[in-house]
């Protein structure tokens, strides 16, 4: 019986990283920075999907796709600045060189959004993955309905691509709440976690579409209030982040059960998942 | 326009939404309207829990001071959700304080009278507990999560 073809063999030789170029930086936050990275003539990614970047000497990183420009063709990254390699990445300068890896793994449902209403929830540096779905929905507004984005961050000086989600807000049709976790005394806006947002709005669960990501334990909250709302199992997607390290489901750093997640996800439907979240021994 | 009565009022508010006409009657009876404009303080922290608010209109913060730091912003609430809790149980003192984000309009509930009168009528004092132990549950789970800092760089 012939073997399934591979879907990683799309992408050429994928464990050799691609030598290319740091073309912009930007700081989001304290530890946060978008790195715009020269993609000519690599695969472009959908919503969702994520990339090995390397820092030659250092090592190698998984990080979500934040964005993605054509002309000329550049990959958007935003990395937190935490560990070695984080560090390393984030302090690139522009003409600095970056090995590349990528793009990876099963993206944000985009075609089965259409024709409903989307719900977005994302915690932290979990906006990242989700810009692109954003962007999307935007540059193709008549296909979707209501959309709502429901954002969660520490403080107000940790909220990510501020200025876009300003503007966002103010010239199209979406729903843009933003809440931190605790603020000064000058913050007009939201203080609270991200699933009081969404216990606020009013959803029509049997039109809507979830994607969600963050933090584990606030996707577990926002599964739990987004199935309180009424939306059911398969209709909640979630990105998931497992120790990526080959990102082509062979080494097994990021196998969650019966899953890898670099492979298989990053992105599932809760349905796929729900019993994997939350156990101690995965 | 007429001008509704608190009654009238509460009886619009999903906080006390299925509650039969006489417990509303009775808690209408310890209500009256008031105003804030923005910056205005509801309640400050040590002061005696002698109310609540429901919010009709606009948006709270509850913040509490730390040295050096001014005041942090732990909390924010606005239309249909009540600030203030600390009236439920003694010692009934605030642990913090509540300030005007914007021009909020509440109902404002005297927390001695009603809980003379859920005393007296244990059918009423259910029906409050009914209500007030899920905000106290949605705010424990928020706590939590918030204390966790999920979002923080050790996460």
């Amino acid at each position: 019986m012939a073997l399934a073809p591979d879907p990683v063999s799309a992408v050429a030789d994928p464990m050799t990283p691609t030598a290319s170029r740091v073309l912009g930086r930007r700081r989001e936050s304290p530890n946060v920075w978008t790195l715009e990275i020269d993609a000519a003539g690599l695969p472009a990614p959908t919503p969702g999907q994520f990339c090995m970047l390397t820092v030659f000497g250092v090592g190698e990183s998984a990080i979500s796709v934040s964005g993605l420009r054509t002309r000329p063709a550049r990959l958007v990254h935003t990395i937190r600045a935490v560990g070695p390699t984080s560090r390393a990445l984030a302090a690139l300068r522009p003409g600095a060189a970056v090995g590349l890896r990528g793009p990876f793994g099963a993206g944000w449902p985009m075609v089965a959004a259409e024709g409903r209403d989307v719900v977005i929830l994302a915690g932290g540096l979990g906006l990242a993955p989700l810009r692109p779905v954003l962007r999307g929905l935007v540059a193709r507004r008549a296909r979707y309905g209501r959309i709502s984005l429901f954002y969660g961050t520490r403080s107000p000086a940790d909220i990510l691509y501020r200025r876009e989600l300003e503007r966002l807000r103010e010239w199209l049709d979406l729903d843009i709440e933003v809440t931190v976790d605790h603020a000064g005394p000058e913050w007009r806006g939201h203080v609270g976690v991200v699933t009081n947002l969404l216990s606020r709005a009013t959803l029509d669960p049997g039109r809507s579409i979830a994607f969600v990501c963050g933090p584990e334990i606030m996707m577990r909250f926002a599964v739990a209030a987004l199935k309180d709302a009424g939306l059911a199992d398969a209709d909640i997607h979630l990105s998931l982040e497992r120790n990526m390290r080959c990102a082509v489901g062979h080494c097994g750093h990021c196998q969650l059960g019966p899953v890898f997640v670099c492979r298989d996800g990053p992105v599932f439907s809760y349905d796929r998942v729900a019993a994997l979240l939350g156990r101690k021994e995965l | 326009m007429p001008i509704k009565s608190v009654e009238e009022i509460l009886s619009e508010q999903p906080f006390l939404a299925g509650l039969d006409e006489k417990s509303r009657h009775l808690v209408g009876g310890c209500g009256r309207n008031a105003r804030f404009a923005a910056g205005d303080y509801l309640f400050h922290e040590g002061e005696s829990a002698d109310l609540f608010y429901l919010i009709r209109q606009g948006r709270v913060a509850l913040e509490v001071k730390a040295p050096g730091k001014g005041a942090i912003v732990f909390s924010t609430h606005g239309e249909g959700e009540i600030v203030g809790v600390s009236w439920l149980v003694p010692p009934y003192r605030w642990s913090y304080d509540a300030r005007a984000l914007e021009p909020v309009s509440a109902v404002s509930i005297d927390a001695a009278c009603l809980r003379r009168k859920c005393e007296a009528d244990h059918d009423l004092g259910y029906e409050m507990m009914k209500r007030f132990m899920p905000v106290l549950v949605d705010r424990l789970q928020a706590t939590r999560l918030q204390f966790l800092d999920v979002y923080g760089p050790g996460a």
